[in-house]
């Protein structure tokens, strides 16, 4: 800890206790049930690829002709890849073909076919986990031979056109105007499609799809970009909604480098059924952790609906879950991009110094993490030249307060989705800014017992408060009842519900079983 | 449409410029993006389409080149439009703006039950902000959510609502009301959603039966309501008050709403 706000030791160590004991059941939850969009990852890694000519994704169909069987608490590996031996063919793919026309029929081996079929699945998902080992390596020697960006925050851009090829000629401008991450929001709605579509895309609602070859084009572009620039560019996407852990699966085949993936928020803000969310969401933290894929969680969101200071310590019980959940799955404080945001009401009086306070406790709560800041969006008017000027605040915040990553603010937010002069502008910003006050975060130490001391410490109360309450229950009854904004969802509601089953003996996820495991 | 058109022939004109620092000196600021690289051309380019716009004479007060092929230009000088005021259109507010307490008396007093209203975001918008901002107790600027108001039951369905199930939690929770929000307009989607919608509610319930049908975003034009066959157009800036007081003027104190007694 850096030690500018003072904070208690002994109430840090007992928030993240408490975080745990919240989080300890939703673990074991996630850890006895699985979803179909797990198995569909499963099948991903074991090298089924494609979509029927309708686009739905072979692994879709292999999964639905397997589950017609046999249901989905056993896992498809095993049924599977005892079909292919009964069957004699070798090509998985071609396995989800035939099972789609009807003409293979599942069954849950025992004995010997069972060994050999559990031996099959581990060889064939192992050669897709070094796939996304290799991928990794990559990574790593491409950030050694082009270099990481020279400054902290790394500057992080949105593109957003619905069409991949008009994405990436943006993404290159952005990366030469000085972006290091790019992040491609997805089509709105995707998060609630139960599928990944298939192949380049060229359409989308207020952003691009999601897709394996999308992934593929906008990375090889950047590859092109961090060698003509001599910094690794980064590429962001969402591992979340309803199929979370096949996004995380194809980011890693693909070489994606963070990816946004917050616990609670597809319960929350999508209306996701709690237990497909965390099961889910331990799956793909896994896959990340392996990737060496930096998450980005999303706080910032719970204050677009709530109120930035009354509710700021939500912020900090939610990364405190995010932390716990994320530790647990196996990733590493560098690969934590824990979200907040600076959305408090800018009439308020002292709303800067509440800011500083605010992140800077997220700071010293949190020393080793990359943490994610995120811009005004609430206050964001359209009155563009005093939006200029909040995320100039923003982002005098983000170099006071030494935060990892930088979300550029758009003076247009809420406006249009954001033009090219739109994006200089607001990249000129924050050039300005880290420029002229890039090293201020050496000389801000807040005065001992002043206004933003006391202010962090009375966050961190409240969140201890509200962790306590809701270990007096659980999780989920906390979720249900309306902790996190004013959402109830109870564990028996939400979206992809259907997709969900409990472990029978025998089930069986060789993915699981390497990420846990370590060698593939 | 039941609001008030200002601005009917034969009102006396009255003709307005821009203000820069001086009346009448028509003064404007226009900033704008050329798809060419910066040079001597690039200046006259945008000079010529400040003229184009009414801007003469037109001062080229910066110009940056973006990228490979494009420049920002800022652009300041004085137009040579008019406005004239008693010639514009648009939509008065043409009902009084009631407190929270006024409108939860009126509705106890004169509908003697609970106003029903069920929000959502429909299509594949899933940007609730604004119909929660109307709804939730939380509220906007200051102002509390329906939600807040006694006599009011909402039920908001949040995002990505198709329109069926909206029509059916309309029919379920009786509904006085309908609003529904749409922020994504790519390709025109919030006017296809609520053209769907407002077809849909003509289709399932008859005419007296309907609930008043009222849609809200930062993109509406407020004057298509008999186009997109709502009651109620709700842009940018709407506050949880003035659709309350808006509810209670067509509901309670401008028609009877009892057509489920």
């Amino acid at each position: 800890m850096t030690g500018k706000l003072d904070l208690d030791p002994a109430l840090v160590g007992r928030a993240r206790e408490l975080a745990r004991r919240a989080g300890r059941p939703v673990v074991d939850l996630a850890r006895s049930h699985t979803t179909v969009s797990v198995e569909r990852a499963v099948l991903r890694l074991a090298g089924v690829t494609g979509a029927d000519p309708d686009g739905i994704p072979w692994v879709n169909r292999l999964v639905d002709a397997v589950v017609a069987d046999v249901g989905l608490g056993h896992g498809v590996a095993v049924p599977v890849f005892d079909a292919l031996a009964r069957e004699q063919i070798t090509d998985v793919t071609l396995l989800a073909q035939k099972a789609a026309a009807g003409s293979v029929r599942f069954a849950v081996p025992a004995g010997k076919a069972a060994t050999a079929a559990r031996r099959a699945a581990r060889r064939a998902v192992a050669a897709g986990i070094r796939r996304i080992d290799r991928r990794r390596a990559e990574r790593e020697r491409l950030v050694t031979r082009y270099g990481d960006p020279r400054q902290r925050p790394w500057i992080y851009l949105i593109v957003a056109t619905g069409d991949i090829y008009e994405d990436i000629p943006q993404a290159q401008a952005a990366a030469r105007a000085g972006a290091d991450v790019i992040a491609v929001i997805r089509s709105t709605g995707q998060s609630l499609l139960d599928y990944v579509p298939e192949g380049a895309t060229r359409e989308g609602f207020a952003g691009t799809y999601a897709t394996q070859e999308n992934f593929r084009l906008m990375r090889a572009a950047l590859d092109a970009s961090s060698r003509e620039l001599g910094r690794y560019v980064r590429l962001t996407n969402y591992a979340s909604g309803l199929c979370m852990p096949e996004m995380a699966t194809l980011a890693g085949l693909e070489r994606l480098d963070m990816m946004l993936n917050d616990s609670m928020y597809g319960i929350l803000f999508r209306d996701i059924n709690p237990i497909r969310t965390f099961v889910d969401q331990r799956f793909s933290r896994q896959v990340h952790a392996r990737a060496g894929i930096i998450i980005n969680t999303g706080e910032d969101n719970y204050l677009t609906t709530a109120d930035a200071v009354d509710e700021a310590h939500t912020v900090t019980v939610s990364q405190l879950l995010n932390e716990y959940f994320a530790h647990e799955a196996g990733l590493a404080d560098w690969q934590l991009g824990l979200g907040h945001a600076f959305e408090i009401n800018p009439d308020l009086p002292e709303s800067f110094r509440l800011e500083l306070a605010h992140a800077l406790l997220a700071r010293e709560l949190f020393p080793q993490a990359p943490l994610k800041w995120m811009p005004p969006t609430k206050h964001m008017t359209g009155d563009v030249f005093r939006g200029n000027l909040l995320d100039g605040f923003f982002n005098l915040v983000g170099t006071m307060t030494g935060q990892g990553i930088l979300l550029v603010g758009m003076m247009t937010e809420a406006v249009v989705t954001p033009w090219l002069s739109d994006r200089d502008i607001a990249l000129q910003n924050v050039r300005y800014v880290l420029g002229a006050a890039g090293g201020l975060h050496e000389d801000f130490v807040p005065a001992p017992g002043g206004f933003i001391q006391q202010r962090a410490h009375r966050v961190l109360g409240e969140a201890v408060e509200l962790l306590e309450r809701i270990g007096e229950q659980s999780l989920l009854t906390a979720i249900a009842e309306g902790t996190f904004g004013i959402m109830k969802r109870p564990a028996d509601r939400g979206k992809g519900r259907d997709g969900v089953a409990a472990h029978e003996a025998g089930y069986y996820n060789p993915a699981t079983e390497i990420l846990e495991g370590g060698v593939a | 449409m039941s609001a008030a058109e200002v601005g009917a022939a034969g009102a006396a004109k009255k003709i307005v410029r821009p203000y820069g620092d001086t009346t009448g000196d028509g003064m404007v600021q226009v900033s704008f993006t050329l798809p060419v690289p910066h040079d001597k051309r690039a200046e006259g380019a945008a000079v010529q389409l400040a003229n184009k716009m009414g801007i003469d004479p037109a001062m080229l007060v910066h110009a940056k080149q973006l990228g490979d092929g494009f420049t920002f230009f800022v652009v300041y000088g004085r137009v040579n439009h008019l406005v004239d005021l008693s010639a514009v259109q648009v939509v008065e507010r043409d009902f009084p703006l009631l407190s929270a307490k006024e409108v939860n008396a009126l509705v106890k007093q004169k509908l003697r039950r609970k106003l029903s209203v069920v929000g959502a975001c429909i299509g594949t918008d899933a940007h609730t902000v604004g119909i929660d901002a109307i709804l939730n107790v939380k509220g906007i600027a200051g102002e509390k959510g329906l939600e807040y108001y006694r006599e009011l039951k909402v039920t908001n369905l949040g995002a990505q609502v198709s329109v069926p199930e909206l029509v059916e939690a309309a029919r379920v929770e009786r509904a006085d009301a309908v609003l529904v929000s749409q922020v994504v307009t790519q390709r025109d989607a919030h006017l296809h959603n609520t053209r769907e919608m407002s077809a849909a509610f003509r289709e399932a319930m008859p005419a007296g039966r309907r609930p008043l049908l009222i849609v809200g975003g930062p993109r509406f034009d407020e004057t298509m309501t008999g186009e997109l066959g709502v009651d109620r157009i709700f842009g940018r800036g709407t506050t949880p008050g003035e659709v309350a007081s808006y509810l209670v003027h067509a509901l309670v104190t401008s028609r009877k709403a009892g057509r489920h007694e």
